[in-house]
């Protein structure tokens, strides 16, 4: 009985620290001055605010059903294709020259999202 | 003998994690599953080892796990830092920079795991590789010593990747 409780209060602790962390990546998203910066806020306070709420749906099924592992694998799948989405969401940024530009490569020629070939230069220029 | 394994299980790892991740997304253990799991996990890598033609020499799975054990730490920690900066920092203060990060690490695959973890750790985000793989281009959020983030993230995260890909 007393285990129950203290693993409701446990659930209750999980799903207010996941809305919290949600939260803050909303404000962040919304306060943040421009693109890149904007970038950081959903990406690290998302994947704690989904993780403490699938902690507690994890938690719950075990204590009021017949236990769940689903969340795991989704936590493993958000951790894993998370920072591919920002990845690519940089590349943009820094293709569209909408952020600060990136200092040189310290060895090698420049970063691979603004190497153009040679041929394509003129066109990217035209369109940016 | 050896060469056979290969042949057979082109990507041990991979079967490994096919077979497991199979199993869970049953909800239940039951020996035909698991068995059904790595049915797929020997047949998934081998139909695909056409696309991913170089395997990692060696993978020490123990470090893999303490790696993954300080990644979560890192990140929990990661998030109250971030939230921090986004709840009291104000915009006008806010010292976004970007860090050149050096790589000695050569593997794909391990510099795929290092950007990964750069992104979900603290205040940093992995934005490019250079054009031939030598450096690693992180944005971070607010740092006033973009140099001390670059040499935390080699000691800590690339350093134990470099002992976990041989």
């Amino acid at each position: 009985m007393t285990v129950d409780l203290i693993l409701t209060f446990a659930i209750a602790a999980l799903l207010i620290v996941g809305a919290i962390f949600t939260l803050v990546g909303a404000i962040g998203l919304i306060k943040l001055p421009d693109g890149m910066t904007r970038l950081h806020a959903p990406t690290k306070v998302g994947t704690i605010g989904v993780g403490a709420m699938l902690l507690a749906s994890m938690i719950n099924s075990y204590v009021y059903g017949e236990g769940s592992m689903h969340e795991l694998l989704i936590m493993a799948f958000l951790f894993v294709t998370a920072p591919i989405s920002a990845n690519f969401m940089a590349k943009v940024h820094i293709h569209r020259r909408a952020c600060d530009q990136p200092p040189a490569p310290p060895r090698d020629d420049t970063w691979s999202t603004l190497d153009t070939p040679e041929e394509d230069k003129e066109h990217v220029e035209t369109t940016a | 003998m050896s060469r056979a394994f290969h042949k057979l299980f082109p990507h041990p790892v991979l079967t490994l994690i096919l077979t497991v991740v199979w199993t869970l997304l049953q909800n239940e253990i039951s020996a035909g599953m698991v068995v059904f799991g790595i049915i797929l996990g020997v047949i998934i890598p081998w139909a695909t080892s056409a696309w991913w033609p170089d395997r990692p020499r060696g993978f020490h799975l123990g470090k893999m796990l303490s790696y993954t054990l300080i990644v979560m730490w890192d990140i929990i920690v990661a998030n109250i830092q971030v939230a921090w900066i986004v709840l009291t920092v104000p915009n006008s203060k806010l010292r976004p920079a970007w860090v050149v990060v050096p790589l000695d690490l050569r593997q794909p695959e391990a510099i795929s795991i290092l950007a990964g973890t750069i992104t979900l750790t603290p205040g940093t985000v992995s934005a490019d590789l250079s054009d031939a793989g030598h450096s690693l281009l992180v944005h971070a959020l607010h740092t006033d010593d973009p140099d001390a983030v670059r040499d935390e993230i080699k000691q800590r995260y690339e350093a134990r990747l470099k002992e976990i890909f041989v």
